[in-house]
């Protein structure tokens, strides 16, 4: 009876799982791999990290194939071939990303500490000890600019992305093609437009808010790109379905099209937000730079944190230069945390099925 | 019948006879229902003398293909039209003029007239919205709106088309009880749709299109992505349904056209436009259809 069987003890297997003794050919291939190349590199004039990293690959491509031809055929060394390609590939990005990561937290938080998040730089030297002083100007200032370039670009970049994939207007494919041109606009650029129009020909002077302009050129086509990308992959049928329901075009989109697309959208914002945060080039023409505090977003010279960076890197002494890389890890973990919210206010309602 | 044709003929015939027996059967019961519904309420049926649904002369269009030419159709108060036949021979074109969706495929074009309680639907300043909510339409493929939860969806409409509604609860459960779905969500509400079973999901996009209180409901292949189970419960919906609307479905399965229709029409494209071949009550159609290609499209013996 098939009772009777159930009761034997059946436990969950993974046939397909190498056993460790199929497992230890791999193991030695990777061993000799090591081996040889250091071989190589210590009996030829191939020397240094860089010539073991090439040798360790070129072997590991020839033993891993090598392998698979010996245990199967020609099909299966061809597979591993690109296997060991593909994961070199996935290093070659993971590599430089972690490594810059690890630089910046082990040189920057030497400075780290809560003083700097409570001063600026109004009064102190830039060869005063790292416990004089800090970088609260430019934190507050790259806050103002990144929010309100936020606030800016994000209506503009979604409504034009809307226009593109709802409304698909006569003037769609004009649109299209001046939001992908501005994508590829240097960022000096977008810093001299906002300089020649805005500070010399309207009379304004160096604010906060002029920094948040530039930075918005740079980043509309960012967050319109990508809504359109994530509009594009909305199903039709959902429009369809509210439209027959008897919803005009507008009430269908924002109750149906973008709630659906929420979670693709937050993505568009932080990439945005992304593309700016770092900006250099387009806040020195733009933001004047200061060494106070200066809570008005709108009028008077005022810093950022890429600014900051940039001033002490320029500046060249000891002190200085630590300062800079504080002011980088600051930024960072900045960075990250808007990353972070954006993330939890856009999975609240969790939705995106 | 006695065609020398051989045992493939004779099973084709038996099979015709099941169908128009089915379709037969259909008819019986629902004159009964009807006899007994124009005794309840007079006044009610008289207002539903002037509803209902006439296509007059349609055609249709993408850029410059003829797809669909002169179909004259009316569908009555109270009554299930099939719309059958072969893919391509536009009976979803035709469908979706009925309630103004086909205006929204690039390059579409139509001619006729659509009248909804006598008004032609394609008349100009007419309140495209207003049409639509009138006329609901059920998709092939379930569509919930993600983003909203099961009671979210069904009261969509109301928000959609910006209704004021005194008791959304009792709209709510009368609706999903229509629509044959109470008993399955009525203690998961507030789950996302997408949580559903394919045939739950179809039964909610009903439930939804009824909100709204429309007159006709179209439905356009709503069972082909379903299991037999959940047809059945959807063909047992649409016959709950059919007494207090007029409804269209378009359909590639003759038993359920069989099963849920009063009248049906054939179509056909014979590679240029489609055109409606023969309509007719639905137990003729399968007994004693007029057109041969009518004959040979519902015994199978093509399409």
């Amino acid at each position: 009876m098939t009772t009777l069987h159930s009761r034997v003890d059946i436990k969950p297997t993974k046939p397909w799982a190498p056993t460790p003794r199929q497992l230890l050919p791999d193991f030695i291939t990777a061993l000799l791999t090591v081996a040889v190349a250091f071989v190589t590199v210590g009996f030829t004039p191939l020397k240094g990290k860089l010539g073991f990293s090439v040798m360790v690959i070129i072997y590991a491509i020839i033993f891993s194939a090598l392998l698979s031809l010996i245990r199967q055929d020609r099909k299966a060394a061809i597979n591993s071939i690109t296997t060991v390609l593909v994961y070199i590939a996935g290093l070659f990005v993971i590599l430089p990303l972690a490594s810059i990561l690890y630089e910046i937290v082990k040189r920057g938080i030497g400075g780290l500490s809560l003083g700097i998040f409570t001063t600026d730089m109004a009064v102190t030297a830039s060869d005063a000890p790292l416990n004089e002083g800090g970088l609260l100007h430019a934190l507050i200032g790259t806050l103002y600019i990144v929010v309100i370039a936020t606030l800016l670009s994000v209506p503009i970049g979604i409504l034009t992305a809307l226009y593109l994939t709802e409304v698909k207007g006569r003037g769609a494919g004009v649109v299209r093609f001046f939001v992908q041109a501005m994508s590829g606009v240097p960022s000096i650029v977008a810093g001299l437009f906002i300089y020649a129009v805005w500070m010399i020909a309207l009379g304004n002077t160096y604010s906060a808010a002029a920094g948040a302009m530039a930075l918005t050129i740079l980043m509309i086509p960012t967050v319109a790109r990508t809504s359109e990308e994530v509009l594009k992959l909305i199903p039709n049928d959902l429009r369809e379905a509210g439209v027959a329901l008897g919803g005009t075009q507008w009430r269908t989109v924002a109750m149906i099209v973008i709630p659906a697309a929420r979670s693709g959208l937050i993505t568009a914002v932080i990439l945005g937000i992304a593309r700016v945060a770092g900006e250099t080039a387009p806040l020195l023409l733009t933001m004047g730079g200061a060494d106070a505090l200066n809570l008005n977003p709108l009028d008077g010279n005022s810093s950022a944190l890429p600014f900051y960076i940039w001033k002490n890197f320029t500046l060249g002494t000891e002190l200085a230069i630590q300062r800079a890389w504080t002011g980088i890890l600051v930024l960072m973990i900045l960075v990250l945390i808007f990353f972070t919210f954006a993330r939890v206010v856009g999975s609240r309602k969790g939705s995106s099925k | 019948m006695n065609k020398p044709e051989g045992d493939d003929m004779n099973q084709k015939t038996a099979q015709v006879n099941s169908l128009a027996n089915v379709a037969a059967a259909r008819a019986t019961a629902k004159s009964a229902l009807t006899s007994q519904r124009s005794s309840d309420n007079f006044t009610e049926d008289v207002r539903r003398v002037g509803a209902g649904l006439q296509a007059q002369n349609v055609h249709a269009w993408f850029s410059n293909k003829h797809v669909l030419e002169d179909v004259s159709l009316n569908f009555d108060f109270g009554t299930v039209t099939a719309l059958i036949g072969p893919s391509g021979c536009g009976k979803s074109t035709f469908i979706r003029i009925l309630n103004r969706m086909h205006e929204f495929i690039p390059g579409a074009a139509m001619a006729g007239q659509v009248l909804l309680e006598g008004q032609d639907i394609y008349r100009s300043g007419v309140d495209v919205t207003k049409i639509r909510l009138g006329i609901g339409m059920v998709f092939q493929k379930p569509n919930p709106f993600p983003s909203m939860t099961i009671k979210e969806n069904v009261l969509s409409g109301l928000k959609l088309a910006q209704l004021k509604v005194s008791n959304q609860d009792e709209l709510l459960e009368d609706c999903l009880i229509r629509a044959g779905l109470w008993s399955e969500v009525k203690d998961r509400l507030d789950e996302y749709g997408g949580a559903l079973s394919g045939g739950q999901q179809q039964r909610l996009c009903i439930a939804r299109s009824l909100a709204v209180k429309p007159e006709v409901l179209l439905m356009d292949e709503p069972c082909s992505a379903l299991d037999p189970g959940s047809t059945l419960r959807i063909e047992e919906t649409i016959r709950e349904l059919s007494s207090s609307m007029t409804i269209v479905i378009v359909t590639h399965n003759m038993q359920q056209a069989a099963r849920v229709s009063d009248q049906t029409a054939f179509f056909l494209s014979d590679g240029g436009p489609g055109r409606m071949i023969e309509v007719s009550s639905t137990s003729d159609i399968f007994s004693n259809p007029r057109d041969k290609r009518t004959e040979d499209y519902v015994t199978g013996r093509f399409g």
